[in-house]
């Protein structure tokens, strides 16, 4: 399917990361966003706010994150596509909904613009520390999907992709921006309607006595959708629930429903995850980045070629599923990787996990506020090379 | 012979609550004697009476004994997160306008974790319609103090009594801005349900705490007697005064309810508002959001 | 001649005494059998002065029971009401 022309700014525009997701979010169909104002991610919903009522859609400012997690969950079983967006503290207050979402399959979709923590942290300067909240930040076992765009036609692009993969899989999608990300302006082309694919999302036609709410359809291992006022009288709820949707708080239910609720994505990951790789065939070293790092360790790669160092990049677009394949087939043919982000190590524990010990992972951290000197990166090159 | 006893028989026909339930739920899981199957009773009643449209009806709820509400019943129902259902609600609501709201949870749900929320959509006037049933305890979790414990009353957590102020939830959900706020108990039965049949007539937001029993940990704690003493307590104690200023209702432990429609007033609801605002504002290129569009 | 009747699903009751306390004409008890779970559900020990009001139903927070009436005219209402489900 493809996307309703009345949201499509087609066209190449000069906006900033915030509103591109903002511009990707209409493009894929969102017409409901619940928010509340939180720097340095307000611009989103300020964008959406402005366009909401020219293109039937609804913004709502919320009271707190709690309240705008949820909204849009409710929104979601009224039969709109719905998103919210936040920052550091807002995202916290958000872990008990994205455990909803995952919980009752509700397709929805999270921008975080990242900046500075812990707690109230750096306002308005950048970080990429929130890669492993996003994964584990709400109780229990579960998956998501996390992507990571490196510009503002990748904020743009990658909601729309989030969306798609939420109405695919009913599960909560994550757009992981960083605040260089967000606030930087570049171009963005948005082309036609009618060139952006949209995946609806899959109502049932099954009949009413036939239809089961969390009835695992396809490889997806994805139960199909209804939303209310269709009589199908569903019972959604956040406990541990049978096919019908009905409590059954069961060590046998548990396993069934928590098993393909992790296996959904898990089975998938493959389809699901999105690398960039470049001049890794014969590399001795990879570079692992994603997001505003990415273009910081550009610079550090292009200072060890000229160095004559063989020196390959692969930068993380999905960062949740993480592509264990891709690690896992890589780490036997390399000297080692570098991985570069803006935190004190977080996806660096899952490159250091699927390479098993067969090559060397070298982390350079930072604890954010501004990016990556390259030097500093550079020097990890060298040292991994030697 | 005029009694008709069905041992085997899982329902009734006849009984109207019979075709709200889900049934193959049953038995449920509250306490005998808890008044939160009666207010069911009621608001199934209070549904026929107000020929709604069943498949445009959606109930949310929290979590706690009446939280377990949405489940029991057959109709569209969301068994939110601890606090949440207004927030839900409001979401659900403004994707589809078409679909009359009707949160469903108890006073802890509500008006602890769940207080802000409560007071923003009653600011908002968004068209929801809020029933309270007010057992005055934490009930799900063991009989622990709530915001709506009255003074000296014994709970798990106050074993030397309550000494936390309570909140009198008609005077707070009426200064929120609330359209339509009533009390009743669980004895009021049919003035229960004929108050929630005007509820649900009323656009906007819409409040009715119903006092009702947990004989399991409140009464029995406080020496209260069971679940019957409770209602003939009820009985005994309330007047019914329609209009009462809410700042005087406030409920003690066993001094006088005061029950009634206590507020019924007109402001716009916030969808209604929300499209004269932008129609207003933006005129021949306001789009409304009109309902569910989700390809 | 009885006006209404009673039925009850004896293994729902869990013996409240909601219905007996409020009927208005005292029509009900609790009876000395048990159900399966231990619970005395009520009879009806005056029939005869059953109207079918249904304050039992209303009251009754475990869906047990339910009064109506016996005229024909009430009873197609009744089958309406539930067939407007
Ligand atoms: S604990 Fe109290 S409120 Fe909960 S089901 Fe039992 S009697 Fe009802
Ligand atoms: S009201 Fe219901 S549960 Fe209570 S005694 Fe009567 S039939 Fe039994
Ligand atoms: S239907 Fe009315 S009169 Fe008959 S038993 Fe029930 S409450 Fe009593």
């Amino acid at each position: 399917m493809h996307a309703d022309p009345v949201g499509v700014l087609t066209g190449a525009h000069f906006m900033d990361g915030d509103h591109a997701a903002c511009e990707g979010a209409i493009a894929a169909g969102a017409r409901f966003a619940a928010g509340y104002p939180i720097t340095p991610s307000t611009e989103v919903v300020e964008r959406f706010s402005n366009r909401a009522p020219r293109i039937g859609a609804t913004f709502i400012q919320m009271e707190d994150e709690l309240a705008a997690s949820i909204a849009i969950l409710g929104a979601v079983w009224g039969g709109v596509k719905a998103f919210t967006v936040t920052s550091g503290p807002g995202f916290s207050l958000m872990m008990e909904h994205i455990g909803y979402a995952v919980m009752t399959e509700t397709p929805c979709v999270f921008i975080d613009v990242q900046r500075g923590g812990p707690s109230t942290g750096l306002p308005t300067l950048p970080a990429q520390a929130d890669m492993m909240q996003v994964k584990w930040g709400s109780h229990g076992d579960y998956e998501i999907i996390a992507l990571c765009p490196n510009s503002p036609q990748e904020c743009f692009d990658l909601t729309i992709q989030a969306f798609n993969l939420s109405e695919k899989y009913r599960v909560p999608v994550f757009v992981m921006m960083d605040e260089v990300v967000g606030h930087m302006t570049e171009k963005v082309v948005i082309p036609s309607a009618d060139k952006i694919e949209v995946e609806p999302r899959h109502f049932t036609t099954k009949d009413k006595s036939s239809f089961q709410l969390y009835a695992p359809v396809g490889e997806e291992q994805t139960p199909e959708m209804t939303k209310v006022g269709e009589g199908y009288n569903v019972h959604v709820t956040g406990l541990t629930h049978d096919e019908r949707g009905y409590p059954n708080m069961t060590p046998a239910v548990q396993e069934r429903m928590v098993k393909r609720l992790v296996t959904k994505i898990r089975d998938n990951a493959e389809k699901i995850c999105i690398v960039e790789q470049n001049q890794v065939e014969g590399a001795d070293v990879v570079v692992v980045s994603y997001g505003i790092t990415s273009r910081v360790a550009q610079r550090a790669v292009e200072m060890a070629r000229a160095e004559g160092l063989k020196v390959g990049t692969l930068r993380l677009i999905t960062a949740w599923p993480f592509p264990e394949h891709i690690f896992r087939a890589l780490a036997p043919k390399v000297k080692g990787m570098v991985v570069a982000e803006l935190n004190l190590g977080q996806m660096v524990r899952e490159v250091s996990r699927c390479a098993e010990g067969k090559c060397r992972v070298a982390a350079v951290g930072h604890a954010g506020g501004t990016v990556h000197n390259p030097q500093d990166i550079l020097k990890a090159i060298q040292e991994v090379a030697r | 012979m005029s009694t008709t006893t069905t041992p085997d028989c899982k329902v009734h026909p006849g009984n109207p609550v019979e075709s709200f339930l889900r049934t193959d739920r049953m038995p449920h899981i509250w306490c005998p004697g808890c008044g939160i199957g009666t207010t069911v009773n009621c608001f199934t009643r209070a549904l026929i009476d107000s020929k709604q449209d069943l498949n445009k009806l959606a109930i949310v709820s929290g979590i706690g004994c009446t939280g377990r509400v949405a489940g029991y019943v057959n109709l569209d129902s969301f068994h939110t997160t601890h606090g949440r259902a207004i927030p839900f609600a409001t979401g659900l609501k403004l994707a589809s306008p078409e679909t009359t709201v009707v949160v469903y949870s108890g006073d802890g749900d509500l008006f602890a974790i769940g207080g802000n929320h409560l007071i923003h959509a009653a600011r908002r006037n968004m068209d929801i319609k809020v029933i309270c049933v007010n057992n005055l305890t934490y009930a799900m979790t063991g009989g622990q103090t709530a915001p709506t414990t009255p003074e000296d009353v014994i709970t798990a957590t106050a074993p030397y009594g309550t000494y936390d102020p309570a909140f009198n939830l008609p005077y707070l959900v009426e200064a929120a801005g609330a359209v339509y706020v009533a009390r009743w108990t669980t004895f009021h039965v049919k003035q229960l349900a004929r108050s929630m049949q005007e509820m649900f007539a009323k656009k906007g937001f819409g409040f009715i705490e119903v006092v009702s029993p947990c004989p399991t940990l409140y009464q029995r704690r406080n020496k209260m007697g069971d679940a019957l003493d409770t209602m003939k307590f009820y009985k005994e104690v309330s007047k019914t005064k329609h209009g009462a200023p809410t700042s005087e209702v406030g409920l003690t432990k066993s001094g006088e309810i005061v029950v009634g429609k206590f507020v019924d007033r007109e402001r716009p609801d916030f969808t209604t508002h929300m499209h004269e605002h932008l129609q207003h504002s933006l005129g021949d290129k306001y789009i409304p959001a009109e309902g569910p569009v989700c390809g | 001649m009885a006006r209404g009747a009673v039925s009850i699903v004896v293994e729902r009751c869990k013996a409240c005494g909601f219905c007996v306390e409020f009927c208005p004409t005292k029509v009900l008890a609790l009876s000395d059998a048990f159900n399966s779970k231990g619970y005395h559900p009520p009879h009806a020990v005056t029939p005869d002065k059953c109207s079918g009001c249904d304050l039992c139903g209303m009251y009754c927070p475990d869906f047990a029971i339910h009064g109506y009436r016996l005229d024909k005219a009430a009873k197609a209402a009744e089958t309406e009401a539930s067939d407007a489900r």
